[in-house]
């Protein structure tokens, strides 16, 4: 039996020659040179679109964020779950706990849903009516999606279909001592589901952990605050004492869990108007909240790891 | 029950006159008359102009002598260098909106009134909603210039509805108007040679082209479409976008001083930057208009970019279009493909 030989199939395609390599990394590196050009150009002479809000998805997925996506990835190394319970279309409306004294949190949930759900959705947040009041901030945050937190704006943004943000404890959490960290205050009136039972839109319930250590609170200056009409002045272990330095956030690690979706269609919109049904799921939303925070604290190694 | 016998205010100035115009070619309407304080720019056609004082109780000579049905009020005016200044325009504006209604209360005939207002009623403030529909409340309530006028001459006309409830009253809100006729605050800004901006604002302006503005009023006139609508372009766009499509350069002012700086640099002549101006560059304006699309059965025809756009082509700034920024994108692409070719 003569040995078995290898029978070439005909029309084998020519091994690639070795240049393409080096030729497609060029091309990628002419690829982005033009696209950069391309953004150049529009980004100088006004063709781009914002939406009725001020969004501008261009700069912000591209530009913005970008600082923020390093912060995320590296500096709080934001570990995802419960992505899934994010719908992939149709207006809903993510309620989170807030904490941290730099709204970092909503930035960094912003990120979570832009570059890892599946679908890559946007999440407009819904911010204090301080954020619109200052200069500079205010455009930065209109260009980043958000938008005011009050009645009109979030009904508009969830009937078309967006998904929104809203952090219901407002400065109340944000702004709270380090020593009460990952207890949640108040939530509001409950306007925000109000504005989810009138459009029909499920809740979904987002822990945040992390973000209470990236500025630990432990002292207010409320005088100073006042004085520049601020609902607190933070004082941290690194600010004021070291200047800008103390700016730059602790390295913790964060996790942001996203819960089961808390259903409101079937209420139907008139439900808005009764009062206890608004209360018991404001209620039933805090509670999922602060139980899926102390799941995540109970899992998380140590405060850095 | 279409318009026959109307009477417009605020003739002289362009909107107005574009709108006689279109009335009188229209021969379903019997007469139009047009009023004004100053003889009319341009030709009306075969409307019949009165020069006359809305402030002066002679308009309710005019209205019973003519059997006007229908009254297009457009004489509220926005500027004091048009009305030759604040205290002549508030009068202008206020009194002879009251000498106007009066007369119209008067008048039998009258079954129509229609008034231009503008979307600067709202006022501005950092807490308004994003979008805001014709019924919100302000939350602060305009206290100065052309914005207090017209929340008062809007006053004036609900009153009025109240006492003739058998007048058909259509309030409309118009957006800042821009158009290749359109001379006003915004368009007489966007033509500064250096525009002054907020420093740390950015605000979203949303507009209405005169075409559509016409045709609204226009549609207003033929009757039975009472209530108050708003009228913009759909979308927005920011400040500093509107002026890179212009090709406007601007320099960014601290607000505080932002007036007192520009007008020493010469690039803010006084009567631009008014107090309403600075609002209108520094919070913008953007409001819902399902209510004319559902209610009022109008589609703006122009978006606010396109209105923009139509308004850049026929004043372009320095810096629009400059071949430089396609030429340098299109000789790097050009570069790059020849690249490819020779590797390939």
């Amino acid at each position: 039996m003569p040995e078995a030989r290898v029978i070439p199939i005909r029309e084998v395609p020519p091994p690639e020659p070795p240049e393409t390599e080096p030729v497609a990394a060029a091309g990628d590196w002419e690829e982005s040179l033009a696209a950069a050009l391309a953004f150049l150009r529009r980004r100088l002479t006004g063709d781009y679109e914002v939406d009725d809000f001020g969004f501008d998805p261009e700069l912000s997925d591209a530009v913005i964020m970008a600082p923020f996506r390093a912060l995320y990835e590296r500096w709080f190394r934001v570990e995802t779950r419960g992505l899934d319970n994010v719908p992939d279309e149709g207006g809903a409306l993510v309620v989170a706990n807030h904490s941290g004294t730099v709204p970092l949190d909503a930035i960094m949930t912003q990120l979570a849903i832009l570059d890892h759900h599946p679908a890559h959705r946007h999440l407009r947040l819904l911010g204090a009516d301080l954020v619109f009041q200052l200069p500079g901030i205010a455009p930065l945050a209109r260009k980043l999606g958000t938008t005011l937190a009050c009645q009109a704006d979030a009904e508009l943004l969830l009937g078309r279909g967006e998904l929104a943000a809203v952090f219901p404890e407002g400065f109340k959490g944000i702004g709270k001592p380090f020593s009460e960290r990952y207890k949640l205050q108040r939530f509001g009136r409950g306007g925000f589901v109000g504005s989810a039972l009138r459009t029909g839109a499920p809740i979904v319930p987002c822990a945040i952990v992390g973000a209470e250590e990236t500025y630990p609170m432990v002292g207010n200056l409320r005088s100073v605050a006042r004085l520049f009409g601020l609902p607190y002045l933070p004082v941290t272990p690194t600010f004021p004492l070291l200047g800008p330095l103390g700016l730059v956030p602790l390295p913790s690690k964060w996790i942001i869990a996203f819960g089961e979706p808390v259903e409101t269609a079937s209420y139907g919109a008139a439900a808005a108007d009764d009062p206890m049904l608004v209360f018991n799921l404001t209620d039933q939303v805090r509670e999922s909240i602060q139980q899926a925070l102390y799941t995540n604290l109970m899992q998380r190694r140590s405060v850095f790891f | 029950m279409a318009a026959t016998r109307v009477l417009v205010t605020g003739v002289s100035r362009d909107l107005g006159a574009v709108l006689v115009r279109m009335l009188s070619d229209d021969p379903t309407v019997e007469a139009v008359v047009g009023v004004d304080t100053h003889p009319p720019t341009s030709d009306l056609g075969r409307a019949e102009f009165v020069r006359a004082d809305i402030r002066n109780p002679l308009i309710a000579k005019v209205i019973a002598a003519s059997g006007i049905d229908t009254v297009v009020h457009m004489n509220v005016v926005p500027s004091p260098a048009i009305a030759g200044g604040r205290a002549a325009m508030k009068e202008v504006n206020v009194i002879g909106t009251m000498q106007l209604l009066a007369a119209c209360q008067k008048a039998a005939t009258v079954r129509t009134l229609v008034l231009q207002s503008s979307t600067r009623v709202y006022g501005r403030s950092a807490r308004d909603p994003a979008v805001v529909a014709e019924d919100a409340e302000p939350r602060e309530v305009p206290t100065s210039g052309y914005a207090k006028d017209a929340v008062e001459v809007e006053g004036y006309v609900r009153g009025f509805g109240r006492r003739r409830p058998d007048v058909s009253v259509s309030v409309l809100r118009f957006a800042e108007l821009v158009g290749p006729r359109i001379d006003s605050a915004l368009t007489r800004y966007f033509s500064t040679p250096i525009a002054p901006t907020v420093l740390g604002a950015d605000p979203r302006l949303q507009m209405c082209h005169e075409d559509d503005a016409l045709a609204v009023l226009r549609l207003a006139a033929e009757g039975d479409r009472p209530g108050t609508f708003n009228v913009a372009g759909d979308g927005v766009l920011l400040l500093s976008q509107a002026l890179r499509r212009l090709g406007r350069p601007s320099v960014p002012l601290p607000p505080a001083a932002g007036a007192a700086i520009g007008r020493l640099l010469g690039v803010v002549r006084t009567d631009l930057l008014s107090a309403e101006q600075t609002g209108l560059v520094e919070y913008g304006r953007v409001v819902d208009t399902g209510a004319l699309r559902e209610i009022f059965g109008y589609h703006p025809h122009f978006t606010t970019a396109a209105a923009f756009e139509d308004y850049a082509a026929a004043h372009p700034g320095p810096l629009r279009r400059v071949p430089a920024v396609a030429l340098a994108e299109a000789g790097a692409q050009h570069l790059l493909e020849r690249r490819r070719t020779v590797r390939a």
